[in-house]
């Protein structure tokens, strides 16, 4: 039951970072491949209906984490205190962004809210990435399972590390070109003319930032939790995902030289899933691995809810799930294909 | 309040506070978009139609703002409370999981819908547009009503031998007596607002002499839903969560009341100040009786006071409680005559050219706003000393690591980030005012 929580909660947040990933990913780009007002405004129209649907998923599985795993919650929320707090600021940064774009005209105000709105969305894939590399590289818990990490320490990876070092530092650029480039599939995907050109042709430069980073991280990774592996040993199967990750990555390359921008989007989103679900098979059963001492790390045996209230649980967020699964279908088919050039601002 | 406890509950109380101000505007207002819907396809009348357009206007800013300020709540309960989350987390991360799975999947979904999409899904299409935002935004109240009855008065648990407690039955925390009727009051509460603020843009406009037709509308249905729903929010809504109070946490209700002596035909204090070194009130204006009546229906019945309890059980700070109880009681009374009055003059034809009546009514959109945060100060506050009534004090539930000076840190960043929200609200708000409805070619 344990794992079977572990498996959905992982999955709603590759859900997560699949989806909301693009919207990032398009604010990272946003000033760089829109060139003028009317182009920012068609950016802002591909992600206008669903960003906020998107986002839902990080509060569905931060709701998911809270139900199935309360004391990695517990424990992982308080010990990275000021990184989510700090992220808190952002998103709501972001979403007011958005949200006063569409209501105000004027130059004043397009530029401002077009700077805010990119630089909180590359904030946020920083420090997704970086919270990524501090769940990987493990955190100083003590005999109760708690932390708190100041935000650096030394910068190196030690028993008593910061949120930010050389590797989580790694690992947020990483996240960093990866959705851009995952951004950019999206607006090529979804506009047309210049804008998608340039977009398309940004994400191609990205894509060989992405090849490199993939590796160096890898390597890094390895260097840093060498028991990543341990599990990729035991069970055969876990090769699916670097094998994942290299096909995906070859054939966002191959097809974005055919001009076919869906599959290429396509690609990159199994990318991620790849890399994320690789991780997250390299930890298992681990959620948060100690640097102090191995056996304090938190696993899924001694962070989950006990077994009645998981049981209950699946009942109810199967049904929610299916119900979920059939608002975006009904959504993105609404909204399927190019964002119009001029419209009535909205998108529809 | 220079202890990491202090600033972790100070950041709590001044974040939700803000936060509210938003959803009981839109819940509020989903109900209305519903009506106007509803009426614009009974009589066929597109002016219903432009007033539902211009206030889903004025809703999907408010939901925005909504949005944003609740997230830090969902994550507050891990950052700054990891021991109360350890605690508890096993039940209420089940209200907490589920208000993502039904309440923001339908709304975030479907609010898009409704906002722009209102000539691609028809007629029919974009009236189920806005009863599904309703519903997810109804049914995200309940879970997190449902959580915090649980905080009041524990139901469907256990408590497992490294002392946290887990879930024992679902429906008994679903079912929660609490639960129901804290919702009734709370959900009322909502629509007092959302309708006050309706009815306030209407006489805004008859007192600008503009939009007439619409403003009509406004103040029409502003002033009857206000009207229905104020009296609901006494009775019974308001008569059964204060029975409930004086039944599962009477030293509260003491509290609440400032009774300090157990005294049978206990008064009624109307006006007075809480005088904690003395143990009494100063200045009281009271009702002789009313408070045995009001709570067990008997004039000579016996009400416990604060002296009854121990110390270490009174809430911790008692004149705020009191005064956030005075000040919602007293507004909901205000209200029921303001509406009450509105409503008669409105029936006999005369309320639209009442000039003094719609300044009141244009003047009176902030209290609603008030009285709902006074109220929720009163459960809050009265809920003290315990983050988990009975089982878990609020001093045993903080994060153990986050010390008070990262806390005064995150405090002061999010007092300033919402100060700048606030100013941008207000003034995108101001703006789809001036901006107005569209006119309606009168068919």
């Amino acid at each position: 039951m344990e794992t079977t929580w572990f498996i959905l909660v992982a999955l709603m947040l590759a859900a997560y970072v699949i989806l909301d990933g693009f919207d990032l990913g398009a604010g990272i780009m946003h000033l760089c491949i829109a060139k003028n007002d009317e182009e920012r405004r068609m950016v802002l129209r591909a992600i206008g209906p669903v960003w906020d649907g998107n986002e839902v998923w990080l509060l569905a599985a931060g709701g998911t984490l809270y139900f199935a795993f309360p004391m990695l919650y517990a424990s992982s929320f308080s010990g990275f205190y000021l990184p989510l707090i700090m992220v808190l600021w952002l998103l709501v940064l972001r979403g007011i962004g958005i949200e006063f774009r569409n209501h105000v005209e004027g130059h004043l105000w397009g530029q401002a809210f077009d700077a805010v709105f990119s630089i909180s969305s590359l904030l946020l894939a920083v420090f997704f990435g970086a919270a990524l590399g501090n769940v990987i590289r493990g955190v100083p818990l003590n005999a109760e399972g708690y932390f708190f990490e100041p935000l650096w320490t030394t910068l190196t990876v030690g028993p008593e590390p910061g949120i930010l070092d050389w590797y989580t530092v790694l690992t947020g650029v990483v996240a960093l070109a990866v959705l851009a480039m995952h951004g950019s599939a999206y607006v090529a995907l979804k506009t047309e003319g210049d804008l998608s050109a340039r977009a398309r042709s940004r994400g191609r430069m990205l894509w060989w930032a992405v090849a490199v980073l993939t590796i160096v991280s890898l390597v890094a990774t390895l260097a840093v939790r060498p028991g990543m592996l341990d599990n990729y040993r035991k069970y055969s199967a876990g090769a699916v995902f670097p094998l994942m990750v290299l096909v995906s990555l070859g054939l966002m390359a191959y097809y974005w030289s055919k001009g076919n921008d869906k599959a290429a989007f396509i690609s990159s989103s199994v990318y991620i899933a790849g890399m994320l679900s690789g991780a997250a098979f390299g930890l298992y059963p681990y959620v948060l691995p100690a640097s102090t001492r191995p056996e304090y790390g938190l696993t899924i045996y001694n962070t989950a809810a006990p077994p009645y209230g998981l049981k209950v649980g699946m009942v109810w967020w199967i049904i929610g799930i299916v119900l979920t699964l059939a608002y975006f279908t009904f959504l993105y088919r609404l909204f399927k294909g190019k964002v119009a050039p001029s419209g009535d601002g909205h998108g529809y | 309040m220079d202890t990491a406890l202090g600033i972790d509950r100070l950041q709590f109380a001044f974040t939700v506070t803000f936060h509210y101000l938003f959803p009981q505007l839109t819940m509020g207002l989903a109900l209305l978009l519903v009506v106007l819907k509803s009426l614009a396809i009974k009589t066929g009348d597109e002016r219903y139609n432009e007033a539902a357009r211009f206030w889903a206007r004025i809703f999907g800013i408010s939901f925005a703002f909504g949005v944003v300020t609740g997230i830090p709540m969902e994550f507050q309960f891990g950052t700054n409370w990891a021991r109360f989350s350890r605690f508890a987390g096993g039940v209420i991360g089940q209200t907490l999981a589920m208000e993502g799975m039904f309440a923001f999947f339908l709304e975030s979904s479907f609010l898009g819908l409704f906002l722009y999409g209102e000539k691609r899904l028809g007629k029919w299409g974009h009236w189920a547009a806005a009863f599904l935002v309703f519903l997810g935004s109804w049914l995200s109240g309940f879970f997190i009503i449902a959580t915090d009855a649980w905080m009041q008065h524990p139901t469907g648990y256990q408590t497992a031998p490294d002392g946290s407690v887990h879930l024992a039955s679902f429906w008994e925390l679903l079912l929660n007596p609490w639960a129901w009727w804290q919702y009734a009051h709370n959900m009322s509460g909502a629509v007092v607002t959302g309708s006050f603020v309706m009815a306030a843009v209407g006489a805004f406009y008859l007192l600008m002499r503009s939009h007439l037709d619409q403003a009509r509308i406004y103040v029409r249905t502003g002033v009857v839903a206000a009207c229905v729903f104020s009296v609901l929010q006494l009775f019974p809504t308001g008569d059964q969560q204060g029975k409930m109070v004086a039944r599962h946490q009477p030293v509260t209700l003491a509290a609440m009341e400032s009774l300090f002596e157990t005294r049978e035909g206990a008064p009624l204090v109307i006006l007075g100040q809480p005088n904690m070194a003395e143990l009494k009130i100063d200045n009281p204006i009271m009702v002789p009786r009313a408070l045995s009546f009001l709570t067990y229906l008997r004039w000579e019945a016996q009400v416990r006071g604060l002296k009854d309890f121990p110390r270490e059980e009174w809430p911790d700070n008692i004149p705020l409680l009191y005064y956030s109880y005075h000040i919602m009681v007293g507004l909901g009374t205000i209200f029921i005559a303001v509406m009450g009055l509105s409503a008669i003059l409105l029936w006999r034809k005369k309320l639209f050219d009442a000039n003094w009546m719609l300044w009141i009514l244009m003047l009176s959109f902030p209290f609603p706003f008030i009285a709902n945060t006074a109220g929720w100060m009163t459960a809050e506050i009265g809920r003290q000393p315990w983050l988990v009534y009975g089982l878990m004090r609020t001093d045993q539930g903080y994060s153990p690591l986050v010390s008070a000076g990262n806390g005064v840190f995150t405090l002061l960043g999010f007092m300033g980030l919402y100060l700048l929200l606030g100013m941008l609200f207000l003034f995108l708000i101001w703006r789809q005012i001036q901006r107005g409805p569209a006119p309606v070619a009168v068919a």
